[in-house]
């Protein structure tokens, strides 16, 4: 399985993220964002971590915010984050703690400016198939 | 995911296609798109005019939902889309106004010629890019408290100028004077305040650049020389808008409106569509938070012509003054805003969504400065970086047809993951200094996701826009140098 894949739209960029659960399609949305901010894969160190809880009315609302919520850490602590553990976790709940490190550490660059997370084309379902969940969510950049 | 749109669309005249209000169950108006046939074939690529349809569910939507030359698929709205809604039964939708709020142009006049600069083009533009912090993440030169920060919300171009950051004259030469009095910073979250304090004073990423331009050529002399322009003329263009606050705004009032959407049962064919009546509480806090971003925008374009200036001013061992280095206009391409129209002999008030759409108010319009009361708005018309820049003003068509409203720049045709394909090993940074343009960005992705063929031809764009009457071409300027994120 892949963790995700990077779509293309005129104006814009987008992922589609898999799981075997909704978490984990959570886990992986959140490093494809990260891979479109730093065109890379690899790990680094987790030297900062952040802990958040979150609510919204519906499972793609609750996407939204959790990305939305890491573009924010990222953009004021100036962080990658590259670990990201649900503590808690329902379709309208999460606790979450997630790790990173700082932006200059290490040459690490960013490539590219997210400005957003779209309700554009948003989608979360169960591929019948396959099993697995899979999400798309297209960012304003 | 391109896919091209083969709905109907009747021809009006050359420049006018008009997207029958019965192609939707739902429409409640008519879509109208200004494009002439070459520019439809790459409208028709994409979704953007099955967005244009979208637009006409809003509810309170007036006239036409319409989409300018430069219309290209977007989220929700389409870029270069404009819709005007009724004040009584209306609906306000950040998605109708973007993320980067009050993302705008404003153009800078100059005493130097061309023969002048011509050798310190590449000095300038170090000068410039080691001057104004942009790129993904850069913090800015200016260091203000939470407090502080509110007043620049509350405040915009007044507070930069208050602040030393330019004359005062600045603020009467920028579109609402540079500060939209209903913005209240009470309704601007702390995850908004937190991620725009660090960047006041930047220009960002992306398609965002200052510009050392040249004017190249005269459409109209005489209107040009009110504006203090004439030929070999050097002119600064600043692209810019409200960075992450703007941002952190619209992704807040988007959640605010997704609640909304089902609380007063409004039905809506995409979710990025989301609005809430404009008399509506959730209605008035975005609109007054979005006023914020939207000065914020004016702030930072400020910020940064200042710090233009004192480059200019230190490369030429002059002052601004002596330079001439006088603000012609500030337009905003991504707003929302309250204003009044004639319509069916009655004067009502408005909400004018302009999602990459530029103001074009006539000659003696209130609304504008008094210096250009007998020429009209100077609409300003951003190209890409290889390509011109255009300076327009606004005409009384505009205000029967399009709310006032016209193109704001090239537009995308190909998206960023494909326009590097295109590039593949090309040197663009070497290609535009063969042309005689030098470019530095903070990297090199943005240049290739920036090239000119990424984009339309902002002239034909512009062409549309002056043959169809809705504004009129004054200069054309050709970049000389560029900085960019």
């Amino acid at each position: 399985m892949k963790n995700f894949e990077i779509i293309e739209h005129t104006a814009d960029i987008g992922i589609i993220a898999y799981g075997k659960t909704k978490e984990e399609v959570f886990v992986n949305s959140a490093k494809g964002m990260f891979y479109i901010l730093t065109e890379e894969e690899e790990t680094c160190k987790n030297k900062s971590s952040y802990q958040f809880k979150l609510s919204a009315d519906t499972l793609e609302d609750l996407l939204i915010s959790w990305l939305s919520e890491l573009l924010y850490l990222f953009e004021t602590k100036l962080v990658i984050l590259n670990k990201f553990v649900l503590e808690e976790f329902s379709d309208y709940n999460l606790i979450a703690r997630v790790y990173g490190e700082n932006i200059g550490h290490n040459n690490k660059k960013i490539k590219r400016e997210i400005k957003a997370v779209t309700y554009h084309y948003l989608e979360f379902k169960k591929d019948e198939v396959s099993k697995l969940w899979r999400a798309r969510v297209i960012f304003d950049i | 995911m391109k896919q091209s749109w083969d709905g109907p669309l009747n021809k009006l005249d050359d420049y006018r296609w008009e997207i029958p209000k019965n192609y939707l169950s739902g429409m409640r108006v008519p879509g109208l798109i200004y494009a002439s046939s070459k520019l439809l074939e790459q409208i028709r690529e994409d979704q953007a005019p099955e967005q244009v349809a979208n637009v006409a569910f809003l509810p309170g939507i007036v006239g036409h939902s319409l989409a300018m030359p430069d219309i290209h698929w977007g989220y929700g709205f389409a870029i270069g889309g404009v819709a005007a809604t009724n004040l009584n039964n209306g609906v306000i939708s950040p998605g109708g106004v973007g993320f980067d709020i009050n993302c705008g142009v404003r153009l800078m006049r100059t005493n130097l010629t061309y023969k002048e600069v011509k050798s310190k083009i590449e000095f300038l533009v170090n000068e410039l890019f080691r001057t104004i912090p942009s790129g993904v993440g850069s913090k800015g030169r200016i260091r203000i408290s939470y407090n502080e920060m509110r007043k620049v919300l509350k405040e915009g171009s007044k507070w930069a100028i208050e602040n030393g950051y330019g004359w005062e004259e600045d603020s009467l030469f920028t579109e609402e004077e540079g500060c939209m009095k209903e913005a209240d910073p009470v309704l601007v979250s702390d995850h908004a305040l937190e991620r725009g304090k660090p960047q006041l004073g930047t220009l960002g990423s992306g398609n965002h650049f200052l510009e050392i331009q040249v004017v190249d050529e005269i459409y109209d002399k005489e209107v040009a020389r009110k504006l203090g322009l004439e030929k070999d003329q050097i002119t600064v263009m600043i692209h810019s808008g409200s960075r992450g606050l703007g941002h952190q705004v619209c992704s807040d009032y988007l959640v605010t409106m997704q609640k909304a959407v089902n609380k007063y049962g409004i039905h809506l064919p995409d979710r990025q569509l989301a609005c809430a009546p404009i008399d509506s509480p959730e209605g008035k806090n975005y609109y007054a938070a979005m006023c914020c971003a939207a000065n914020y925008a004016w702030a930072n374009r400020q910020c940064i012509m200042h710090w233009t200036r004192e480059v200019l001013a230190r490369v030429f061992q002059s002052t601004p003054e002596q330079l001439g280095l006088k603000l012609i206009y500030d337009v905003a391409h991504n707003i929302a805003k309250i204003e009044e129209f004639n319509q069916e002999g009655r004067k009502v008030k408005l909400c004018v969504h302009r999602k990459g759409a530029t103001r074009a108010f006539p000659p003696f319009h209130p609304d504008i400065p008094v210096d250009y009361q007998e020429i009209g708005q100077p609409v300003l018309i951003p190209g890409d970086m290889g390509r011109f820049s255009y300076c327009l003003v606004g005409t009384e068509l505009a205000i029967k047809e399009t709310f006032g409203s016209t193109c704001h720049g090239a537009g995308r045709i190909k998206s960023r993951t494909s326009a590097k394909k295109v590039v593949g090993g090309r040197d663009i940074q070497k290609e535009l200094r063969d042309k005689g343009i030098i470019v530095k960005a903070e990297s090199r992705g943005t240049l290739a996701e920036e090239m000119s063929e990424a984009y339309k031809d902002v002239s034909e764009v512009v062409e549309v826009m002056h043959q169809s009457g809705i504004s009129k071409k004054v200069v054309r300027m050709r970049p000389l140098g560029v900085i960019k994120g």
